[in-house]
């Protein structure tokens, strides 16, 4: 232990804690700004200044080791000064549009500026171009961004993708996608980490919300809109509720007041594609040779992107199996506008996802097979939908609770947990038990490929009626990529593999509400796993939605019918 | 004042002078030879870079890859790395690299003349290269020659004449390199 | 007094004549003494490094752990990058043994068995010179176990400092870390490294041949020895000089630079490159010394002299300075990437006559925040020439400042 003073209040901390931890423990607050615990101690933006007694000079908390005796002030004129002085420089490069920056009231420097009470900056307005090309479903804008180094970092430490860089000196260094080429020749996941990592607006997903209102108020279209479990667990943070206020059926509710005709769920589909993926393993697994093992899931199109773009050899491992998201939009517009009795070009289906990749996924042409335009005309991420459900001016916590609309709003409990990691695989397992066996397990059984690990994957062996099924869970693109690599260095070897592009899955999603500095994919995780307790039905293969489509419609898992509309071919959907 | 023809002789036998561009990086070219006996070097990237400027004046693309391969890092790192250092470039050069010292010694002897008569003779400005691809012009920080300021130097090679002749020098040292 | 520069610079290369001069005699000396007392030796010498922060060499040789099974490394610096400096240049020019063995001395003292000369990328003859040097104490066995590795720059003034120079050997960007920790714990590769300076290395030899004593009864007691001074700008003879130090710089001008060009009045001097201060024509007597420099508002940096005559224009010089650092700074903190292009662009205003009151203040303020919040060397040391540069010379800086229109007199 070492004792220092911070602010004449003596501490005492374990030897090697930083002075911006130690104050923290004290509850002092020093501001910062690039700083993230582990992933960006860069101590480049000088923000978190701190004057210690002896020393001529001022000292970042975020990078000052405590020693003994130290006597530091937070709050002395000479660390306000600088921290004034910097930020200013910070906002001389800042564009400071903020009543049109989607950030607004969520952004760092925002804050920082309103509490170092800066309500001038005596330096030249320099502002660099925005030379995007914002077709992107990820968008950055250079007028925003502060050279904090965070989405350099998230991408190449978290990610391993290392889709930005640090390119130029002094005043000439920006970040540039890799060798300041395009960025479509970058190898991007579109994740979107770097956007939930961005304390500012400079790194944003396409916003499409008007479309949606365009589609709502086309009377000759009927908007049916999926909701991704992940949602269910953020929503509320957009709008700044509580628990209590951010209710599943409240958030059908609100979605419904925007103007939508139908609001269902994109557990529906969790379900279907259980039930398409899970068949389509038991086929692998009991047809040994035939296929490419072990088979990887294919739900993520962060992760197949990833997989196209860093392991092509892979691809025939992805489960051929469409993502929820698409086996939606698949039945919405053959199956659905069939129940409804009208030609599916009038509807117009969109998705609300915690996830920015999934917004190339739906423009995919080959995921494309209803044949009524795409199959998912457009996607939201979850803070898209916030924004949208803020300017519906609409006393949304007062709203009475409703249901998801029928029959494509039913899902289990197995499809609720497809929002957090290892959720795909402990649904899938409890189907693939009660395929193999004829019996349903207890629903918890498979409760080990839960939570979520900070480098490397959790594995599993089950044994299940004889047949051992070697599993592993990995999610975050680095955790993929060692994954992957151990497995061509033959060092594991499994048959059933789920990737998440984002760390702990969809509930970590780059669509996901932002709240700088905080990794709240566990927490949101954990929400899920509450509701899939609280659901009369946990297991995909007894959504009798889904049990009646096949019946009506499919056939059954792996039909003829099933592969055309449910199944996409991987090795033909190019990047 | 006559021409210097030791100048010139100096200039034209140096070794770096003679590092001319005699590869012409293209699409298909094979990078690893060259970088080979830096792989097992550590931080071996930086002299590999040199390696590579020297064969081709400038880094080429697909070198950025070959070098992320062979020192695993990604592409983005090996472009951070070749972007911060002012002698390395990923743009294509001329085979002979002309660079002003603007630091403020020469800075006080009139480099600005120098550039100016370098701009004139060569037809560019500074930080282009000439379309014969010969020459390209470019400023830079102290060379540490300043006993002899105003300096230049010509593929690191410090030209250091007395600046009261460099009007007549330049013009007839241009044309040797040209000829060359 | 020659400690450095003495010899024929045409004997360079010859190793025999270097040691019938007397050399390797002192890493005779330090072979037959423990490592530990060759720290002391030098540390009782009070030589300070040469580079420009007069750092106790002997100090720095202390701070690597003693145990033996950690790798540690000893690093040449050789990145002069300072600008009107070439002293290391001339040093490897005329005496690379010296850098040999000065090297093979203080890599003795640390128990290192790897050292590396990381040279500038302008100076890519001197591979050459190193090389042969090298070569030819190996072939004496007068290296031992070490083995000494030359490693090039590639044209940033930034990996001057230590801890980039080490990320740039380690093939980085060269990026300053943030200190502590110091490369004396964790540098190279995370092991315990010291950086010094050419000169630096250069004084050992006669420290461990002649004896501390000897070294510490040359010029003054704070900072003991010669100095290489590299005298530039407005003066009859230019060049690199070994000077004593504590020798007034009105007697260096006077007597080693031949007096100020054309017989004109001096006007200013700037001791230590780019990133020194000025002193003014009247504050000449003072001594080539690092604590008198400092005290008279200067610094001794790297030793280089920049002289300029009455004709020259400080705000045009000042101009020049701000523009290299906007160059030079490596861009990663925030501090050093805004405040040196602000400075510039201040500067600049200033010089087309743009600039108001205010906006010399801005400047003081970013000065001052530069100086104390910039991450490294770089960034903080822009505040000295710049801000000795406007507060001697005020009144030129204040003639082209632009009177606000409508605002009535400003008093002052």
């Amino acid at each position: 232990m070492v004792s220092l003073t911070i602010n004449h209040q003596s501490l005492q901390v374990p030897e090697g804690t930083t002075i911006l931890e130690a104050a923290k423990s004290a509850g002092i607050v020093i501001p910062t700004l690039c700083y993230l615990k582990e992933l960006n101690e860069v101590a480049a933006c000088r923000v978190c200044m701190v004057e210690i007694e002896g020393s001529n000079r001022l000292m970042p908390a975020c990078d000052t080791v405590a020693q003994e005796g130290m006597v530091v002030f937070t709050n002395s004129r000479r660390a306000r000064e600088a921290r004034k002085i910097n930020t200013q420089l910070l906002l001389s490069r800042h564009d400071c549009q903020c009543p049109t920056c989607v950030r607004s009231g969520n952004c760092s420097l925002q804050d920082l500026a309103h509490d170092l009470n800066i309500i001038e900056v005596p330096f030249e307005k320099q502002i660099p171009k925005n030379t995007w090309n914002m077709d992107h479903p990820l968008n950055r804008y250079a007028s925003k961004c502060i050279r904090c180094l965070r989405c350099i970092n998230v991408c190449e430490k978290v990610q391993s993708l290392g889709v930005w860089a640090l390119n130029g000196t002094g005043e000439y260094n920006k970040i540039e996608v890799k060798d300041g080429a395009d960025f479509s020749a970058a190898h991007c996941a579109l994740c979107g980490q770097c956007i939930t990592h961005c304390p500012v607006g400079a790194l944003v997903e396409r916003d499409d919300t008007q479309q949606l209102l365009d589609a709502i108020d086309d009377p000759d279209k009927i908007t049916v809109m999926q909701v991704a479990p992940a949602v269910r667990a953020a929503w509320g943070d957009t709008l700044g509720f509580t628990k209590e206020q951010a209710t599943v059926k409240r958030m059908v509710a609100a979605f419904r007041a925007l103007g939508v005709d139908y609001v269902f769920d994109t557990n529906f589909s969790a379900d279907l594609t259980i039930m398409e993926e899970g068949s389509e393993f038991i086929e692998r697994m009991t047809h040994p040779g035939e296929y490419p093992m072990p088979m990887f899931t294919s739900c993520c199109p962060g992760w197949v992107r990833f997989a196209k773009l860093e392991y092509p050899e892979l691809v025939p491992h992805l489960s051929t199996a469409k993502s929820p998201q698409q086996m939606f939009g698949a039945v919405a517009k053959t199956y659905y506008a069939q129940l409804l009795g009208v030609d599916p070009e009038r509807i117009f289906c969109v998705s609300v996802m915690p996830c920015t990749a999934k917004k190339y996924e739906c423009s995919v042409p080959e995921v494309n097979d209803a044949g009524a335009g795409r199959d998912v005309d457009m996607v939201l991420t979850t803070r898209e939908i916030g924004r949208l459900l803020r300017s519906v001016h609409v006393d949304i916590a007062s709203l009475p609770e409703e249901e998801f609309d029928q029959p494509l709003g039913i899902g289990t409990g197995a499809a609720v947990i497809f929002g957090a990691t290892g959720g795909v695989m402990e649904a899938a397992l409890r189907s693939a038990y009660y395929l193999i066996t004829g019996k349903n397990p207890d629903a918890d059984a498979f409760q080990a490929v839960r939570g979520q690990e900070v480098k490397g994957w959790k594995a599993k062996t089950l044994e299940i009626n004889g047949i051992t099924v070697r599993i592993a869970v990995a999610s975050g693109l680095g955790n993929a990529r060692r994954l992957i690599e151990a497995l061509k260095r033959g060092e594991v070897q499994y048959d059933f593999i789920e990737i998440m592009a984002c760390p702990g899955g969809c509930a970590g999603g780059g669509g996901q509400p932002i709240q700088d500095g905080c990794e709240l994919a566990g927490e949101r995780g954990e929400k899920l796993y509450v509701l899939d307790k609280e659901l009369p039905l946990r297991f995909s293969h007894e959504n009798p939605a889904v049990l009646k489509l096949y019946e009506d419609f499919m056939e059954k898992p792996l039909s003829h019918k099933a592969h055309q509309l449910l199944h996409t071919d991987q090795t033909k959907w190019r990047l | 004042m006559p021409f210097d023809h030791f100048l010139t002789r100096r200039i034209l036998k140096s070794t770096y002078v003679c590092e001319v561009k005699i590869l012409a990086g293209e699409a298909g070219t094979d990078y690893k030879p060259l970088i080979e006996p830096y792989r097992q070097m550590r931080g071996g990237i930086i002299e590999a870079l040199h390696a590579l400027m020297r064969a081709y004046h400038f880094i080429p693309p697909k070198a950025l890859k070959d070098l992320a391969k062979a020192f695993r890092m990604t592409e983005a790192e090996v472009y951070g790395v070749a972007s911060f250092y002012s002698y390395f470039t990923t743009k294509e050069q001329g085979a002979y690299v002309i660079r002003v010292c603007r630091s403020a010694p020469c800075h006080l002897e009139n480099a600005q003349g120098v550039m100016e008569l370098l701009e004139k003779e060569l037809g560019i400005h500074a930080g282009q290269t000439t379309e014969d691809g010969k020459f390209t012009l470019e400023w830079t920080e102290c060379v540490g020659q300043c006993a002899h300021a105003p300096v230049y130097t010509i593929n690191r090679e410090p030209v250091t004449e007395p600046k009261n002749v460099f009007s007549e020098q330049i013009p007839l040292l241009l044309e040797q390199l040209r000829q060359n | 007094m020659n400690i450095l520069l003495d010899g024929r610079p045409e004997e360079a290369l010859r190793i025999h004549a270097y040691m019938l001069r007397g050399g390797y005699q002192g890493l005779k000396r330090a072979r037959q003494t423990p490592p530990q007392q060759v720290i002391e030796e030098i540390k009782s010498s009070g030589l300070r490094g040469r580079g420009g922060a007069g750092f106790p060499t002997g100090l720095k040789l202390s701070f690597i752990p003693q145990q033996e099974d950690t790798p540690r490394y000893i690093i040449c610096n050789l990145d002069e990058g300072e600008p009107g400096t070439y002293k290391d240049r001339t040093l490897c020019e005329h005496v690379p043994h010296k850098l040999v063995e000065g090297l093979a001395i203080c890599a003795y003292a640390i128990q290192a068995t790897q050292a590396f000369i990381y040279c500038r990328a302008e100076y890519p003859y001197l591979v050459d010179v190193l090389k042969q040097a090298i070569n030819q104490a190996k072939q004496e066995n007068l290296l031992e176990n070490l083995d000494i590795e030359l490693r090039m720059g590639a044209g940033a003034y930034v990996c001057g400092e230590e801890s980039a120079l080490i990320e740039s050997i380690e093939g980085h960007r060269g990026n300053p870390r943030f200190k502590p920790p110091y490369p004396a714990g964790q540098g190279l590769w995370q092991q315990p490294t010291v950086v010094l300076n050419v000169e630096t290395l250069c004084n050992v030899p006669f420290i461990l041949r002649e004896g501390a004593d000897a070294f510490s009864s040359v010029g003054t007691p704070d900072y003991p020895g010669t100095k290489l001074i590299t005298l530039n700008g407005d003066v009859e003879h230019r060049g690199c000089f070994e000077v004593t130090t504590g020798t007034p710089i009105k007697e260096i001008i006077e007597t080693v630079g031949g007096g100020v060009r054309q017989g004109r009045a001096l006007k200013a001097i700037q001791v230590g490159g780019s990133s020194g201060g000025f002193l003014k024509a009247s504050q000449i007597d003072t001594p080539l010394d690092f604590a008198a420099l400092q005290k008279a508002g200067g610094s001794l940096g790297s030793g280089a002299i920049l002289v300029l005559d009455e004709t020259r224009d400080m705000v045009d010089l000042c101009f020049n300075i701000a523009d290299f650092y906007r160059k030079e700074s490596c861009g990663k903190c925030l501090p050093c990437r805004e405040g040196c292009y602000r400075g510039w662009q201040i500067i600049r205003k200033i010089q087309q006559h743009q600039a108001n009151q205010q906006d010399v203040e801005n400047l003081f303020l970013l000065l001052d925040v530069m100086k104390e919040t910039a991450l490294c060397g770089l960034g903080q040391s822009f505040y000295l020439p710049i801000q000795s540069c406007i507060t001697l010379f005020e009144e030129e800086f204040q003639a082209k400042l632009r009177t606000e229109v409508g605002g009535g007199e400003r008093i002052s």
